[in-house]
């Protein structure tokens, strides 16, 4: 059993008022694909956005309880968020590849760092594109604008673009929502290969993608984590009623 | 919240119900008719043994319908799984009767033997009542009758047994006995195996409340009867 690389314990947050999660305790070991499920508004996002800090850049937020990252506190006051995000890469719903060429996308954060050696730049492009499997469709256009690519390219682009930084953990906020299915197809095998040398943790509303590529599934329903398991139980004996009558469309 | 499959699946429950309804009466004529000697019934009986086969064809459709359209998990899912298994399980069942009814026929005019004749009317009574109490089992969803009718299936074993102990003494005895004791014996055989069949649908009875295949057939088991 490998160690846990990231712990979740006694989470809330709150909007406000608004209680948005309500006491998550989840971890995660190293490697593999959990998927995060759950009607709208149950907490899932939220829940994502927290491990790498995105809820940072919300107003009214609160946030109690711990997340450890590697032991390390992640809200600590001496934690650095850069340093977290590129350890903790995040993927959006909408492909977002900034304005510039394929290759200044991937090489981004990279380049941010201060990284100049071309050689290198260049050996991390192809490495990157390889592994979120969109080298051979793009390498003869790696200096033409990322936005000319299809939906499913710029995501894989934008998956290249997180793998470049090297991150141990990769969140994945509906990936593949905004693309059709065999775009959907192409990200999931991606992902199916890139569990095997990353955490992955990806939001879903698609539960069969969930069925499919999740080594675990977590069901979240009004801010609680209501079960846990590996993907397989879940789908055939869960051991919650409300997770059953959720999966077997029932409500949601 | 009531879905399209709801309504779909409660269909599909219920043709599976009328099936088992149908087998159990087939199995119910075809020991009369041998009982009877009754070589109209039992030819009739064969004549319609294809209805039950037609039947298991519409509804094994039927469910590879809803799997490819609804994709069911959970309950819903092994609500599918266990009729798809228990109805052809109804009509290896059938079939059997079928043989039975055969066996009516080809049995005609021949001398019965008493202590056999009995020992098949206390077998033929066990079977159709197995086959009763299985359909309440389905319908009530009762996983615990499903466990105690397995047992049943024991005695039914023990019986088959004795009858195979029997006809061959009564072949010992009298050679003039041989075809009618070997009737029996097939008789016996086929019973047998209704029972096992019957055995067989509680297994998925089972699986359908609690999602664990088990093994309740005692020919079947590593434990010795």
């Amino acid at each position: 059993m490998s160690k846990e690389i990231l712990t979740t314990q006694d989470l809330h947050l709150y909007y406000g008022e608004k209680e948005a999660l309500k006491g998550i305790n989840l971890n995660f070991e190293a490697k593999g694909i959990t998927a995060l499920i759950g009607p709208s508004g149950c907490g899932k996002s939220t829940y994502l956005r927290t491990l790498n800090r995105m809820n940072d850049l919300i107003p009214n937020v609160t946030i109690t309880g711990t997340i450890k990252f590697k032991g390390q506190n992640l809200y600590a006051p001496s934690a650095d968020t850069v340093q977290i995000r590129k350890e903790i890469g995040m993927v959006f719903q909408q492909p977002n590849p900034f304005p510039f060429s394929i290759y200044d996308n991937v090489i981004y954060g990279l380049r941010i760092a201060g990284e100049k050696n071309k050689e290198k730049l260049d050996a991390v492009v192809e490495k990157s594109l390889r592994q979120a499997a969109v080298w051979d469709e793009v390498k003869d256009h790696l200096h033409e604008s990322a936005l000319a690519l299809s939906g499913g390219q710029q995501q894989r682009v934008c998956i290249a673009r997180v793998l470049a930084v090297s991150p141990e953990i990769i969140l994945l906020d509906e990936p593949t929502s905004a693309l059709d299915p065999v775009s959907s197809s192409q990200i999931e095998t991606t992902l199916l290969n890139l569990r095997h040398d990353y955490t992955i943790i990806t939001v879903t509303h698609n539960l069969q993608q969930a069925s499919r590529i999740a080594d675990r599934t977590a069901f979240f329903m009004n801010g609680e984590l209501v079960e846990v398991d590996q993907t397989k139980n879940i789908f055939m004996n869960p051991a919650e009623k409300q997770t059953e009558d959720y999966i077997s469309g029932r409500f949601g | 919240m009531r879905r399209l499959f709801d309504d779909e699946l409660a269909e599909l429950d219920a043709d599976f119900t009328e099936m088992g309804m149908l087998v159990s009466e087939v199995v119910q004529q075809a020991v009369d008719a041998f009982m009877n000697r009754d070589a109209v019934a039992a030819q009739k009986l064969i004549d319609h043994d294809h209805e039950i086969n037609q039947r298991e064809i519409a509804l094994e459709q039927k469910t590879f319908e809803m799997i490819a359209l609804y994709q069911p998990v959970t309950t819903d899912l092994r609500e599918i799984v266990t009729i798809l298994k228990a109805v052809s399980e109804l009509e290896r069942a059938a079939d059997h009767a079928r043989n039975v009814a055969h066996s009516a026929i080809k049995f005609g005019s021949k001398q019965k033997i008493p202590v056999l004749e009995q020992l098949i009317g206390e077998m033929s009574q066990i079977t159709t009542q197995m086959i009763r109490e299985v359909l309440a089992a389905y319908v009530n969803k009762d996983d615990h009758a499903a466990r105690e009718l397995a047992e049943v299936d024991r005695k039914l074993d023990q019986l088959n047994h004795q009858i195979r102990a029997d006809s061959y003494q009564q072949m010992r005895m009298d050679p003039a006995f041989e075809t009618g004791a070997s009737i029996y014996l097939n008789v016996a055989q086929d019973l047998s195996r209704i029972g096992d069949y019957v055995t067989n649908v509680c297994e998925w009875i089972v699986y359908r409340k609690s999602g664990q295949i088990v093994e309740l057939n005692p020919a079947n088991s590593d434990s010795p009867n």
